[in-house]
């Protein structure tokens, strides 16, 4: 039986994991290594990390971050934010990444997806989605550059057509849930997962125990991603496994 | 010395970190002499099956693992490593592996219900005592493949469950295959 995947998401800037971080224990609260340890010890699944690292210095930061996570942390690594071309895929691969998550760039290159899947295994190319309910046209938008620009792309045909192109997985996050803490987009990820036959990633919403139960159970997602309820240890991973338990979900 | 040949796939890196982690002599290489001289080698893997074997043909490195083999060094193949260690696979047409092991590498079917890729942490499940597979019976380790190996049940150690049953670690004599990455099951 195949265990749903509980995965903090850590946003990086140079090399820096730059939202607020203050659950217990931790030395140094701002380090990516030191951050992914402590997960690893709660019992996350997998992490993500998010490049939000703005200037030139941008690759290097990321891949030496992720180099130096690597060597410590052992599950596996996701990361996105900013990735353009197969070579950035490679570069982050090669640095120890499991997973690398496109976005934008895919928006506007869709051969993109093909040519990292060709390359490195479907398994390492994830499809990141942004989508907004358009309550006028009654469908998911999907926005690119972080959320600031709609596309004429709808979401459920947008992944339909990133898992022909060759993504093995998506993350997608909603964009009318994130930060509202109300709890996962049932009804996206209900769409999403019938219209798709890859692990399915749910991001954006959750803000307590219950909403991971169910996202697993009504959404049928395969992972569930949180920032803020982890970093500020409003609930643990230990936490929302035990309560997964006690809902019958399969967790590690 | 343990060697983890090289031959240019994705996760040898994260291979090497978990040797290094846990204090293992080891060394990424390519050299014949080298491999032959280990005490013990590691063929990690992670892509598609053809594009593996080209690899390792690029270098002439199938005969060298066959002799290895041969001369009862232990082989242990990872993920697409292990697939490797089989007769033949249908991934993108019909390609030879290292033949270390009777069986073929076949697609995860994908109309029983599950998804694929089998991407995520699942339960082995110990078939034959074994104190190479004993010690995961009943432990979550992460797996992430489309493909999977169809061997004789003397070959078959422990499997998961996914609608099929996926072998998860598999071993003849001297050579052993984990399906999954134990280098990210920490």
């Amino acid at each position: 039986m195949l265990a749903k995947r509980i995965i903090p998401c850590l946003d990086v800037d140079h090399g820096r994991v730059k939202k607020g971080v203050n659950f217990i224990n931790l030395k140094d609260v701002g380090d990516p290594a030191e951050i992914a340890a402590a997960y690893q010890k709660q019992g996350a699944d997998e992490l993500v990390f998010l490049d939000i690292t703005a200037t030139n210095e941008k690759r290097k930061a990321i891949i030496e971050t992720i180099e130096k996570v690597a060597s410590r942390v052992f599950m596996p690594l996701t990361v996105g934010g900013g990735i353009h071309s197969v070579d950035d895929m490679q570069s982050l691969l090669k640095a120890g990444a499991d997973k690398t998550a496109v976005n934008s760039a895919a928006v506007s290159n869709p051969a993109l997806i093909t040519a990292g899947a060709e390359k490195f295994g479907s398994q390492c190319v994830v499809l990141a989605i942004d989508a907004k309910w358009n309550a006028a046209s009654q469908q998911y938008d999907v926005y690119a550059n972080g959320g600031r620009k709609q596309t004429p792309l709808n979401a459920i045909e947008w992944a339909k057509r990133g898992v022909e192109l060759g993504a093995g997985e998506l993350l997608v996050t909603s964009m009318d849930k994130d930060g509202t803490k109300s709890g996962y987009d049932i009804d996206l990820y209900r769409k999403l997962t019938e219209a798709v036959n890859v692990p399915v990633i749910a991001s954006g919403g959750c803000g307590q125990l219950q909403d991971f139960a169910e996202v697993f159970d009504q959404g049928n997602v395969d992972g569930a991603l949180a920032a803020s309820v982890f970093h500020f240890g409003e609930l643990t991973i230990e936490d929302v496994k035990a309560d997964l338990r006690k809902a019958g979900v399969a967790v590690r | 010395m343990i060697t983890v040949i090289d031959y240019d796939t994705g996760n040898t890196r994260n291979v090497k970190n978990a040797l290094d982690f846990l204090g293992v002599e080891n060394q990424l290489t390519s050299k014949p002499t080298d491999i032959l001289n280990s005490d013990g080698l590691i063929l990690p893997g992670v892509g598609a099956f053809k594009k593996a074997v080209d690899a390792l043909n690029e270098r002439k490195l199938v005969p060298v693992i066959q002799q290895a083999a041969n001369q009862g060094i232990p082989i242990l193949g990872i993920c697409l490593g292990m697939q490797l260690l089989f007769d033949k696979s249908y991934e993108f047409g019909e390609s030879d592996g290292l033949g270390l092991i009777d069986g073929e590498v076949v697609p995860i079917p994908d109309n029983l219900g599950v998804k694929v890729p089998h991407m995520g942490w699942d339960k082995n499940i110990s078939v034959k005592a074994d104190p190479l597979a004993d010690g995961f019976d009943g432990q979550f380790s992460y797996f992430v493949h489309s493909y999977y190996v169809k061997t004789a049940e003397k070959n078959i150690l422990s499997f998961v469950d996914y609608g099929v049953k996926i072998p998860s670690i598999v071993r003849r004599r001297n050579v052993i295959g984990f399906q999954f990455h134990p280098e990210k099951s920490g």
